[in-house]
């Protein structure tokens, strides 16, 4: 199989000196797919290769590098608002994701473009936050009752909000796993090890080793896999920049089996080192082997994500993507609810026909390009 | 080579098949499409422009397609795609070379950050640049297009590319894009205004388009120089008028003109502020093209309009 252009050069960026024209247009409109051309540029100029590139790929690098600096500035500006209104509360907010990777100034926060902020609150807390983000301008975003119910009984958060003015979203979350998923993630272990480096307020996020988890998490066990090569290029982002640390792999893994969150991390693993060759102990690949039995972690899971984690350009399609992005969407219900509560909540929205917009992208795009995905190749 | 040296055969093969590249300013497209209408106001107004047989970058891969389905036979819609992202929903499939030009404005106002792009017509003559300004029924587009059409070289209608360091500004000549009365107005003004089909209904009303002169497009590759900023505005019956403009709100309607200061902050900021700093900026009120006209060929023979 032939890996995606992009992959190759997130794997080995020399391998750009030798690009044709005709390589670099691909190149361009693979990581423009997978919304990957700021960090590609990050990449490429921290190998000292900016002068390799030739001037029309070397404008869209810049421009994308341009709008990621902007929006690290408006993440800063988002984050100083929510902590304005909130305040007075007295209670620690969170952030995850994204917001966690600029508070804590990670290299991947400056290859990375920002959309919603992600806060998690403790339960008892999330009424009390509401109430004091809707008078200083946030509104939910899904008005009908059917919505709010499934939300508030299973899920991790509550429907997101978005502040009428900016209109920048926010995700509210009380754990990082619907109340329903398998794994039992506990959000007070989380928020009891949350750090804010010794700064002052109530602005947290989340320690290194649970940032890794939770990414590790939303895209094996919770998201869409959109922006699947995006998300595991934070994992691999991250894992290179803590890993130097003295004792890091076993507190890792440690902290993985206190969660209950071993399989998804051990699928992180996996996929960044196939994908991404990034190094993974000797002793990790033995405890992941301990951890999940051969069969498991054999050709079935591989051969979905290999296919659903490759950049969503026709490009980098190949047998059966479109029905692995399918497959895996659908186990990323599953594993979010059992089938009783699952199949009429699919049924319902299926029947409502609720607007198009609403669907998960996943599904759109699996409806939209599933002819494609017929042609071999 | 230039688009008319290729068959009429081959282009349509192009377009319908792997894409026919065209240069367009400093940018490269690749465009696709198998809609009758689209393959026409190709065909009408970029055969002067360049394509390429070899292999090469585009800035953007652009593709207009039938919407699928029912929808083929029932108020069929065409769908602008970036690659195969569509930034936009379909539109009506009579509109498809509109939705095409005004994708194609989107694509560079949302990347060509490397210009402070301002929402603005520009135009030369001798070597020096007008920048006109405007909102949506200012007249700035129908006294673009009366100025193209009696010799000034036509950089863009729609949006001025100015390198924040040099304050060059870099040309992209299109058709230009002229709506509901001034259409009419523009076919009365001139014999010589070659104008393509027209899409009623838009949400801009009609839209209909002006071939820009073959000399404009042969130039795209020299930049040029602001020399004065007008903005015009459109006033039936009005006694033409240019008057001084204070230069603060000047930077401001130009700030708010702009489409990427938010990209750009602080450069785009000093960019604009050194492009007002650096020519007399007017305010045109006019009613009558032919009055219109001389007042600008006095700006740019005014020498003490510094450089």
């Amino acid at each position: 199989m032939v890996e995606p252009l992009i992959i190759q050069v997130l794997v080995s960026p020399d391998r750009i000196t030798r690009f044709s024209a005709a390589d670099w247009d691909l190149l361009m409109r693979q990581a423009k797919a997978a919304n990957l051309l700021a960090h590609l540029h990050r990449v490429l100029q921290e190998r000292g290769l900016g002068d390799a590139i030739p001037e029309g790929p070397a404008h869209h690098l810049r421009a994308a590098n341009l709008i990621t600096q902007r929006s690290v500035l408006a993440v800063r500006w988002e984050i100083s608002q929510l902590q304005e209104a909130l305040y007075s509360l007295a209670i620690p907010i969170v952030l995850l994701k994204g917001a966690a990777y600029v508070l804590a100034d990670l290299p991947i926060s400056r290859g990375r473009l920002f959309h919603d902020i992600d806060i998690l609150v403790p339960r008892s807390a999330v009424e009390d936050v509401e109430k004091r983000l809707l008078t200083w301008g946030w509104r939910t975003t899904h008005s009908s009752a059917y919505d709010q119910r499934y939300y508030r009984t299973w899920m991790h958060e509550i429907p997101p909000m978005r502040h009428i003015k900016r209109q920048t979203v926010l995700d509210i979350h009380h754990s990082i796993l619907p109340l329903t998923a398998r794994l039992k993630p506990d959000p007070q272990k989380l928020l009891a090890q949350a750090t804010n480096d010794g700064g002052q307020g109530d602005l947290y996020w989340l320690c290194d080793l649970d940032l890794i988890l939770h990414s590790a998490t939303h895209l094996f066990h919770d998201g869409e896999l959109e922006h699947g090569l995006r998300d595991l290029v934070d994992i691999a982002e991250l894992l290179r920049h803590f890993a130097g640390r003295a004792g890091f792999w076993p507190a890792l893994c440690d902290r993985a089996v206190e969660m209950d969150l071993v399989r998804p991390l051990i699928y992180g693993l996996r996929y960044v080192q196939l994908l991404l060759a990034v190094d993974i102990p000797e002793d990790v690949t033995l405890w992941m082997r301990d951890q999940l039995p051969g069969s498991l972690l054999g050709s079935t899971m591989d051969r979905l994500f290999l296919r659903a984690l490759r950049p969503d350009h026709a490009s980098c399609g190949m047998w059966g993507t479109g029905q692995a992005r399918w497959a895996l969407y659908v186990r990323s219900h599953y594993l979010r609810m059992p089938m009783k509560l699952l199949i009429p909540h699919l049924v319902r929205k299926a029947l409502t026909g609720e607007n198009e917009g609403e669907l998960p992208g996943e599904v759109q795009r699996f409806i939209a390009n599933n002819p494609r995905h017929r042609d071999p190749g | 080579m230039k688009v008319a040296d290729l068959s009429q055969r081959d282009m349509a093969g192009q377009l319908t098949g792997k894409g026919l590249p065209i240069q367009i300013g400093p940018f490269w497209i690749n465009l696709r499409s198998t809609i009758p209408d689209l393959l026409r106001h190709v065909a009408f107004f970029y055969s002067e422009y360049e394509t390429t047989e070899s292999a090469r970058f585009f800035d953007f891969h652009i593709t207009l397609k039938n919407a699928g389905g029912l929808r083929r036979w029932v108020k069929p819609q065409v769908h602008f795609l970036l690659d195969e992202y569509a930034p936009f929903k379909p539109l009506p499939y009579i509109h498809a070379f509109a939705m095409f030009e005004w994708g194609l404005n989107w694509c560079i106002a949302t990347t060509a950050h490397r210009y402070l792009i301002i929402h603005a017509a520009v135009l030369e003559k001798a070597g020096r640049g007008i920048i006109m300004p405007g909102v949506p029924g200012s007249g700035k587009s129908t006294l673009c297009a009366a100025m193209a059409l009696r010799g000034w070289r036509l950089l863009s209608d729609e949006m001025v590319l100015l390198d924040p360091a040099t304050r060059a500004i870099t040309p992209v000549p299109r058709p230009v894009s002229l709506k509901n009365e001034s259409i009419g107005i523009i076919r009365d003004f001139s014999a010589m205004a070659e104008i393509g089909l027209a899409a009623k209904d838009t949400a801009k009303g009609t839209v209909a388009h002006l071939k820009p002169s073959a000399t404009s497009i042969r130039l795209a590759g020299v930049t040029s120089r602001p020399h004065a900023i007008v903005f015009p505005k459109f006033r039936a019956g009005s006694r033409t008028r240019l008057t001084e403009k204070a230069k603060n709100s000047a930077l401001l309607e130009i700030q708010e003109n702009a489409f990427n200061t938010h990209i750009l902050g602080k450069v785009g900021f000093e960019s604009a502020t050194s492009l007002i700093n650096s020519c007399p900026v007017f305010s045109l009120e006019y009613s009558q093209l032919e009055e219109a006209l001389p007042i600008m060929e006095r700006l740019i023979a005014d020498s003490e309009v510094p450089a």
